[in-house]
């Protein structure tokens, strides 16, 4: 009998697994022949990565030697690319004239790399990253000494083949448009993490960069130019921004094609006789360029073909990234949604990062960073619908300890365990090792267990279980936790360690804390994210770049909100001294801005209440053109200097006390502290400044002055305490500076000075500002430098235009046009 | 967010997605009030009516953390979902939501609702 003729275009992945399939199923149903454009036989696409990282050769990846061909009786016209389709005859022609007729076409053309139009796109050494010929100019180029790669695209293929280069001595550098690497894949913490991990690998990542131009020398490329104007020099560029389907010959024989080959749930095209499968197919309006959908439509494509049921229904997606060492896993609805709840787990200790998303009671998505061995269980979970309510609890930690756990209620299933259990994963401690600790040692607390057992010392995700473990130990003889308060909700960490690991460990970004610190939110909360922004500013001054969005509202539009939502305005009057033109100026923003109040502060100063926030730039810009600049009313950092009239005017001064007030706040202006801070100096002991009530007061004596701190008039009345007497006013200058920055490197987040003084010890400040003359200077030197960066105006940067426009209009009005209907 | 709409005349395009910042929000102005529309770190857009249910407060000034909003006038936190409060706040009152939907990298905004 005669055989019917399959004929597949295509010698890739799909197109060979197409006819495996459907050979499992009828060995002898067909006469195969196979066109493929590459001349190789069928390799495995998907592990040229490790081939270019050269921890695979072209024979491991083989995946159809010829003896397959040959033992399945498959033609195979390698490097003979099919020209066109002649559907009414049914027969297909290809290069240098061959015709063959067929009763049944698969068309597996794949896809084709998506080559960004830039100009210098056609220079020697601009390639993509698709088959064996890219890899083999790849490797070529990385043989030449200190040669540099640039890869365009942080998608995964540009991230393997930067991960490959790098691997084979290049310096490489990905160029990525967006903020995030794998964006589609991953969420925010996860990509920071891939970064680190990347760079520790040789690859340096340049996020949210625009690619403008190849630049070339000698009709060899030589460089990529930003949009911003840099240049990044390379010998190599590799372009791996994407695929589109390849549905050329499809659309050129007349079958239906939109972005890729329209198919149907059996694979098949608007041709009853041609089929379609992989890349470069279009099911329900998706495309898909990853590996397990072209399996699951194989399938169903073999079963149609060998009259068997199905049909493919679409995929839902998973991803791993293949860098070595680098766990990457991301599937589904990653980064939650309407009514999704996340579940965040960090080991910083190991790099890990996990985020499994819940909808309605089930694993909607799942990011795993580190450690993905648990990411086929979720995505199993997920696609099967599994409702997981039950092992809610346990979940995060994987299949392992919630199958292990699964049925037992808590305290039950932590006395079953056997004394091997491991409790605590960072430091390794088993269930016996923390029991025999409790008994031999007596041990009656958690902080007991973790100072001798390091069990849940590090993450402490496990302390419910150590606790449970020392309760089921010592019965009533268990003492609760007790100890520093945590930050907030989103982590165990007290502000102090928060503020050490800052500084010991060097993480210069929020999303460095979350992870290190094993935040258990994804972006922390409206508590700790201002907290970490302050301190990451105070240790990196210049360096860390603000973040408005982890500012509360006064500071982040430099106005004071009101109840109804308008803004209060305060001009700086520097030691509470003011002039006509400035009291004039003032008199007409109020008028020109309808502003309905206008009050004098207790800091000596005129506060402009109920302007309407679209009006602040136009309000500030007026100011700034009489010389006025912001006051800072608004924020955690120095506020007012206030003063009295001192030797000047009064009878009783002894010294200049307006004077240095004014020099003390134009020194410190601008800086940013923990809580509002405010001075005062009094010429006098008399006090008319109030100093003694201050943050840090002066009182003027006639032979110095006093300095005074830890005061406070507010929720708590706290008078100062002295600290010391000082000569000369520069001296009161450096130690008020000195004092200032001692606060602002170890207070915590809204803790004022007085709290601080409280908690440290007046002792303390002294034996580090007066006692130690060379700390003080340290101090000193220390505030200079970040008051380098802190002294710009915010209010004329806003009033320019060039910084926050949009924070001072609306996104849009569509007052007019509904008000129109 | 995927919500299951037509798209209709009442959608108003109200800008592109990428004008909100990050963990952010902007107001929208209505003749019946100014709306927020929000954009969290996972790059979701959500809208409610500018008003927490507590005060008033306008909820665009807050500091958007998840999918939540802290309002700026008494720290109350508010699901961007659902406008509820959350926490020990749950259950006192509720923020309009806006219908939302992002096409093409665009927000675009049904005809907000305002209740008292």
């Amino acid at each position: 009998m005669t055989r019917e003729r399959l004929v597949v275009i295509g010698n890739g992945m799909a197109g060979c697994r197409a006819v495996e399939e459907v050979l499992k199923r009828d060995p002898a149903r067909y006469d195969v022949t196979i066109f493929g454009a590459e001349p190789q036989v069928n390799y495995n696409r998907i592990m040229l990565s490790p081939v270019l990282a050269g921890e695979k050769t072209f024979d491991d990846i083989v995946i159809n030697d010829e003896a397959w061909y040959r033992d399945n009786a498959i033609t195979l016209h390698a490097g003979r690319a099919v020209t066109a389709i002649d559907l009414e005859g049914r027969k297909v022609v290809a290069e240098g004239g061959l015709e063959v007729g067929y009763g049944k076409l698969i068309l597996a053309t794949g896809s084709d790399p998506f080559r960004l139009p830039l100009p210098g796109s056609d220079l020697k050494g601009v390639v993509t990253f698709r088959d064996l010929d890219d890899v083999e100019a790849m490797v070529e180029a990385s043989g030449k000494p200190g040669a540099r790669a640039v890869v365009i695209g942080g998608g995964l293929l540009g991230l393997e083949a930067a991960y490959g280069l790098a691997r084979r001595g290049m310096g490489a550098t990905v160029v990525h448009l967006m903020d995030v690497l794998m964006e589609r894949q991953l969420d925010e913490s996860a990509g920071y993490l891939l970064r680190e991990a990347l760079a520790e690998r040789g690859v340096e990542t340049v996020l949210g960069a625009h690619s403008e131009e190849i630049v070339g020398q000698d009709g060899k490329v030589a460089g990529l130019k930003l949009k911003d104007g840099r240049v990044l020099p390379c010998d190599l560029l590799v372009m791996a921004v994407g695929i589109r389907p390849n549905a050329t010959l499809a659309k050129a024989s007349g079958l239906q094609a939109n972005r890729g080959i329209v198919v149907d749930d059996v694979m098949r095209t608007s041709d009853p006789a041609v089929f379609a499968v992989g890349e470069c197919v279009e099911h329900r309006g998706n495309c898909y360029g990853l590996v397990a959908p072209i399996w699951d439509m194989c399938r169903a494509l073999a079963e149609e073909l060998t009259d068997g049921e199905g049909g493919y229904q679409g995929s839902v997606l998973s991803t791993r990234l293949k860098v070595s060492g680098v766990d990457v896993f991301s599937a589904g609805k990653f980064t939650g949604g309407d009514g999704c709840e996340d579940i965040v787990f960090r080991d910083a200790a190991r790099g890990v990062y996990k985020r499994v998303v819940i909808e309605d009671g089930k694993v909607a998505g799942a990011v795993l960073f580190g450690d993905a061995v648990d990411g086929g269980w979720y995505f199993d979970l997920m696609r099967a619908g599994t409702d997981v309510a039950d092992i809610r609890e346990t979940l995060i930690f994987g299949q392992a300890i919630t199958e292990g756990l699964s049925g037992l209620d808590p305290s039950a299933a932590v006395a079953a365990m056997p004394d091997t259990q491991e409790i605590c994963g960072c430091n390794g401690v088993c269930k016996g090792a923390i029991t025999g600790a409790i008994t031999t040692q007596g041990l009656t607390s958690l902080d007991d267990v973790r100072a001798v057992t390091k069990a849940s010392a590090s993450c402490g995700s496990c302390t419910p279980l150590v606790e449970q473990v020392i309760r089921l130990t010592l019965g009533d003889g268990f003492k609760a936790q007790t100890g520093p308060k945590p930050m907030c909700k989103c982590t165990h960490h007290p502000h102090g360690d928060a503020r050490k690991a800052i500084v010991e460990l060097e993480l210069k970004s929020m999303h460095a804390v979350f992870q290190t610190m094993e935040w258990t939110t994804p972006d922390g909360c409206a508590s700790c994210r201002p907290a970490l922004n302050y301190y990451l500013l105070c240790a990196w001054p210049g360096e860390y770049a603000d973040d408005s969005q982890s500012r509360y509202i006064n500071e982040r539009v430099h106005a004071n909100i009101q109840k109804d939502g308008t803004y209060s305005v305060v001009p700086r009057m520097w030691g509470g001294m003011t002039t006509p033109d400035e009291l004039r100026a003032i008199a007409d923003v109020a008028d020109k801005y309808d502003i309905p109040a206008v009050k004098v502060t207790g800091g000596q100063r005129i506060d402009l209440l109920g302007v309407q926030k679209d009006d602040l730039p136009a309000v500030w810009a007026d100011l700034n053109k009489a010389g006025m600049v912001s006051g800072h009313a608004y924020a955690k950092g120095l506020r007012t200097v206030k003063t009295c009239v001192g030797s000047d005017w009064c009878r009783f001064g002894t010294q200049d006390s307006t004077g240095l007030g004014i020099k003390l706040e134009k020194f410190m202006w601008g800086s940013w502290a923990p809580a509002k801070v405010k001075l005062a100096v009094s010429g006098c002991p008399r006090n008319c400044a109030e100093s003694t009530c201050k943050d840090i007061g002066v009182i003027c004596v006639d032979s110095g002055y006093e300095i005074h701190v830890g005061g406070a008039a507010g929720l708590h009345i706290q008078g100062t305490q002295l600290l010391t007497k000082v000569a000369t006013e520069d001296e009161a200058i450096q130690l008020i500076s000195a004092v200032m920055q001692m606060y602002r490197e170890g207070g915590w987040y809204l803790e004022r000075i007085y709290k601080w003084l409280a908690r440290i010890g007046l002792d303390t400040i002294r034996a580090q500002t007066v006692d130690d003359l060379d700390n003080r200077a340290a101090l000193f030197a220390r505030f200079v430098v970040s008051q380098e960066t802190a002294q710009i105006d915010p209010w004329a940067e806003r009033a320019s235009g060039r910084v926050a426009a949009g924070e001072f209009k609306p996104m849009a009005s569509l007052t007019l046009e509904m008000a129109a209907e | 967010m995927t919500l299951q709409v037509h798209i209709d005349p009442d959608w108003r395009d109200v800008g592109a997605v990428t004008d909100i910042p990050e963990r952010g929000a902007r107001r929208v102005a209505t003749a019946q009030g100014d709306v927020a529309v929000f954009r969290t770190g996972d790059g979701q857009v959500f809208a409610l009516v500018d008003r927490c249910p507590h005060k008033h407060g306008p909820l665009s000034q807050g500091i958007v953390h998840g999918h939540g909003v802290t309002c700026p006038l008494h720290s109350w936190v508010i699901e961007l979902a659902t406008g509820q409060p959350t926490g020990a706040d749950a259950g006192k009152g509720c923020t309009p939501v806006v219908p939302v939907l992002v096409k093409d990298g665009r927000v675009l905004l049904a005809q907000p609702v305002m209740a008292d």
